[in-house]
């Protein structure tokens, strides 16, 4: 329970429909949906594992479909500490694509990314090995030359799908991991209603404490009425408050 | 190809990845429309994108470096990330409150502005954010520092139904030059109010209703008072990251993204109204049309006001800044005989919009004369040696009609305010022509499960 926990942020690139939301699906939830539909409002997952007594949160993240016509923002990967380029083992078009995405994230991702080459669908080589249009060799070629764990799995039997996160797990630099996608020094803005400072700035401070600064500052010195519209949450009382004491108590020498 | 087939049906179709044409389609898709978004440039953000140097080479100049004299200077291309409009987010404006609201703060992530800077007689001086600086700031003397303090606690106090509270002053019926008078401020601090608090780029509001005037610089203040040293936020990697970031949004609640998908063509019904576009990728039929202004130039007016941006690459920090990694600078109409102010947004590589070492400055203002660059000197000479300049006249556009004639509903132009104010507005109008109901934000129900 008390393992340190490392956050990785994790991305899905490959062409559309080679199995990148399936994979997830079988790594989150162990299980796997024949012609599924693309899931409006998921497209944001989490998974811990752990390995050698530490816990490893993967933050993953679906494309939401923006592949389709090459409409994936750069955004969407710009922080990935991890990714999973996706192809299907029948398809050699979506092996040309895992191509140029391996070279995007390598131009435009964080420089550590730790990126694997999946090949999927490989069940479909049971019924019929003639299926197969990417050789295994070509796969693990690619891999060798760009520096990329390499895989073949099927999301549909789970074949290696858990195997490609553990082995990503246990490739992730855990100390720089720890501090968040960024340097330490971000505000990063989050949901809660409204606004809260996040832990990783630079001079953190507790709300509570900045408002109870601010209430002796406000009764002592200056004494001025709220209009009611700032009481409703109480830090925006509080910086309000601290602001105001700030910027209006000029007259001292 | 085996793509699965596309749906040719849609509630709305948006044309432009602008910022505002994003967050239209974000909140749309979040009402459950079935929106498809179109951009006939292979990038997201439109006019208000983030670009990399080698494309804003070529986009403001004939003959760019080769790529090994460029690398050798600036680094490389990744690294670059400019915005083409320079604008910052209030703390406290509405653009934070629609990113919190929906949750898009999630995709991006957000620096303060280290100050904001006002020029004054040849120099510039921080605005005071904090007790300290405001005790020994030399913008105000010590006797009009008390004044404004009393108008400050006005303004802070001030409750519409309280009627002792307005001490005596109507929002409505006062011009904000009556307010300053009733609190005796002299000339420099009326500009100073004006200017680099409630943010207007001229003299103008003197003669208007305080009201606007009181909005804004209660803006001013509660931005100030979320972090402390400056009332603006700005994303990391830039502002292109906001367009990108709402275009998650609705792709995530179903919408379908199409860049570098010129219109061929916009179909009319005989009745007038919007039909269908016609692309590469098929025609695609809504009721209902969404765009900027440059998919609709026949239907778009220029305001009359066109606005020149410089935008100068620094090896060195601001002089006079304390080396600050970004800020604002606010050059005062009256400071330099204009009629319109001009304003510098410096950012850096702090957050990761240039390389190692380098600041970004984007000067910007309305332009009076026929030598608009000439107009700039003053920024320039604050900022010091530039290693690169890029300079660009924007006409500012509006649609001609509300839209309701022919279901073509248009934004306008980014203008040439410092904060993005009036493009949410411009977002809230346009939501509710094409809705028929004032948006109203929820916070949304975390769909990217935990
Ligand atoms: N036979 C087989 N089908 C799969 C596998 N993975 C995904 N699929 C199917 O391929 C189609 C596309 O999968 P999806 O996960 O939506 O692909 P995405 O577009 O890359 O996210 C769906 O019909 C899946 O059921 C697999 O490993 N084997
Ligand atoms: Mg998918």
């Amino acid at each position: 329970m008390n393992n340190p926990v490392t956050s990785i942020k994790l991305v899905l690139l490959g062409e559309v429909a080679v199995g990148k939301s399936s994979i997830v699906l079988r790594f989150v939830s162990n299980d796997f949906a024949e012609n599924k539909e693309p899931t409006i409002g998921a497209a944001f997952l989490t998974q811990r594992v752990n390995i050698n007594e530490h816990t490893i949160k993967f933050e993953i993240w679906d494309t939401a479909g923006q592949e389709r016509f090459a409409s994936l923002a750069p955004m969407y990967y710009r922080n990935a500490q991890a990714a999973l380029v996706v192809y299907d083992v029948t398809k050699p078009q979506s092996f040309i694509k895992a191509r140029h995405w391996v070279k995007e994230l390598h131009e435009q991702a964080s420089k550590d990314i730790i990126i694997a080459l999946v090949g999927n669908k490989i069940d479909m080589l049971d019924e019929d090995p003639t299926e197969r249009k990417v050789a295994r060799e070509e796969g693990e070629k690619l891999a060798q030359e760009e520096n990329l764990l390499f895989f073949e799995t099927s999301a549909k039997t789970g074949a290696n799908v858990n195997e490609v996160f553990l082995k990503i797990g246990e490739n992730v630099p855990l100390k720089q991991a720890a501090d968040g996608s960024n340097n330490g020094s971000g505000l990063n803005v989050r949901r809660d209603n409204g606004w809260i400072w996040q832990t990783r700035l630079i001079q953190p401070r507790k709300p509570l404490t900045v408002a109870a600064e601010s209430l002796v500052v406000l009764i002592t010195k200056v004494h001025i009425s709220f209009p009611e519209r700032f009481r409703t949450e109480y830090g925006g009382v509080a910086a309000w408050a601290v602001n105001l004491c700030k910027t209006v108590s000029w007259n001292q020498p | 190809m085996d793509q699965e087939k596309v749906d040719t049906d849609y509630d709305v179709i948006v044309l432009g990845t602008g910022i505002t044409e994003c967050i239209l389609s974000g909140l749309l898709s979040v009402d459950g429309k079935k929106v498809l978004h179109i951009d006939k440039q292979d990038h997201y953000g439109g006019e208000s994108a983030s670009v990399t140097l080698s494309q804003l080479y070529s986009k403001f100049k004939q003959n760019p470096p080769s790529k090994e004299d460029r690398e050798g200077k600036f680094g490389k291309d990744r690294d670059w990330n400019v915005d083409l409009i320079p604008k910052f987010l209030m703390a406290n404006g509405e653009l934070t409150n629609i990113l919190v609201h929906t949750d898009v703060t999630r995709y991006v992530d957000f620096k303060q502005v280290s100050g904001s800077y006002v020029f004054k007689q040849g120099k510039i001086y921080k605005v005071p954010a904090n007790e300290v600086e405001a005790i020994s700031s030399p913008l105000m003397g010590i006797f009009e520092k008390r004044r404004m303090k009393k108008f400050l606690e006005w303004i802070s106090s001030y409750k519409e139904d309280d009627v002792p509270s307005h001490q005596g002053l109507d929002l409505d019926q006062n011009t904000m030059d009556e307010v300053y008078y009733k609190f005796g401020l002299g000339n420099s601090t009326k500009e100073f109010i004006g200017h680099s608090m409630a943010l207007w780029t001229n003299d103008d509001y003197l003669q208007q209703p305080a009201r606007p005037s009181y909005e804004r610089i209660l803006l001013y203040c509660q931005s100030v008072a979320r972090y402390g040293k400056s009332p603006y936020l700005y994303p990391l990697y830039g502002l292109g990251e906001l367009p990108q970031g709402f275009a998650r949004l609705s792709a995530i609640y179903g919408g379908t993204y199409m860049l570098d998908t010129p219109i061929d063509e916009v179909v009319y019904a005989d009745d007038g109204k919007f039909e269908a576009v016609k692309t590469k990728l098929g025609t695609f039929k809504a009721p209902v049309v969404i765009a900027d202004p440059t998919y609709f130039p026949q239907k778009c007016k220029s305001t009359g006001q066109r606005v020149i941006r410089a935008i100068c690459i620094l090896n060195h920090p601001v002089p006079g800044t304390s080396s600050a990694d970004s800020l604002q600078i606010i050059i005062p109409q009256s400071q330099v005989e204009r009629k319109n102010d001009i304003y510098i947004a410096i950012v850096s590589d702090a957050h990761n919009v240039c390389s190692k070492g380098h600041y970004l400055a984007i000067i910007s203002t309305i332009i009076e004369t026929d030598k608009p660059h000439v107009e700039l000197e003053p920024a320039f000479k604050i900022l010091g040696p530039i290693e690169e300049k890029f300079m660009g006249i924007a006409e500012l556009f509006e649609p001609k009609e509300d839209g309701f004639k022919d279901n073509v509903y248009l934004s306008r132009s980014y203008d040439a305010s410092s904060h993005f104010e009036t493009m949410t507005d411009d977002v809230k109008d346009i939501y509710f022509r094409v809705t028929g109901h004032p948006l109203v934000l929820k916070q949304r129900k975390d769909p990217e499960q935990e």
